[in-house]
């Protein structure tokens, strides 16, 4: 199941829309790489406001996601992470390691625009 | 519906079944969304723990009320190799496979209640419980 992207200037928005499963994880992974090299997109905006968890497993794919894009030249901000489970994911000790987070995509837009000295960390 | 029920887990779709079914039932019971994310997430926990050492077990989901408190009780069984330290795997970052190692005691601090019964050979079963109120 390949996720819905869509590209607007040097951005590639992507929508994670339901629950992934483990291969479907991966599949995301091999999808976003491949598509990053493609289009030639400077940064991926990863929009998981419709995931109802972020579990261990999750969290390390998206680590793997984020530091894959950024050595194919491009930036990986996840987008949209709620604040229940923002609250979830602390309690159980996950972290993104690096990988940066917005409120939304215009937020992860401007945050892009800044540049990287700008940027918050999810860690 | 507030009845128990028991998610076979074998594949990784499974642990998406079971969390769904908890989260199901815990709004059902009436808890409020900061406390669904966190039961689905444990469960979540628990499921993936079966899949990923056990191969195959069950996560059993059931409404809890003791005539002052209800609340919700998750039960993962597996006849997995089973955690020959017990204490080690609820320390944050042990894992033994592949992991993140934050499982165990993340899925501790999440709830209110958490059990761990498990010896080598003889399998795995978690017991953790929330509370309403």
């Amino acid at each position: 199941m390949a996720l819905p992207v869509a590209k607007q200037g040097d951005h590639l928005i992507v929508s994670v829309h339901s629950a992934l499963v483990d291969e479907e994880w991966i599949g995301a992974q091999e999808q976003l790489l491949s598509e990053v090299s493609a289009s030639g997109a400077r940064s991926v905006l990863l929009d998981l406001g419709s995931l109802d968890i972020l579990d261990s497993f999750a969290a390390r794919m998206l680590r793997s996601i984020g530091k894959a894009i950024q050595l194919r030249g491009a930036q990986c901000v996840v987008v949209g992470i709620g604040p229940d489970v923002a609250y979830a994911m602390v309690q159980l000790g996950l972290n993104l390691d690096g990988i940066a987070a917005a409120l939304d995509l215009d937020d992860a837009i401007d945050l892009l625009r800044r540049g990287p000295q700008a940027r918050w960390h999810a860690d | 519906m507030l009845t128990r029920t028991l998610v076979q887990v074998v594949t990784d779709r499974d642990i998406v079944t079971a969390r769904v079914r908890g989260r199901l039932l815990a709004s059902e019971l009436g808890f409020q969304m900061g406390d669904l994310v966190v039961i689905a997430t444990a469960i979540s926990e628990v499921a993936r723990n079966i899949v990923r050492y056990a191969t195959q077990g069950g996560v059993e989901i059931e409404p809890l009320d003791d005539g002052r408190h209800r609340g919700i009780q998750i039960v993962a069984r597996d006849q997995g190799p089973g955690i020959e330290d017990v204490a080690l795997a609820l320390e944050d970052g042990y894992t033994t496979g592949g992991g993140l190692g934050v499982g165990l005691p993340g899925c501790r601090r999440l709830m209110d209640d958490f059990e761990i019964t498990s010896s080598a050979g003889q399998g795995t079963t978690v017991v953790m419980r929330k509370w309403l109120d």
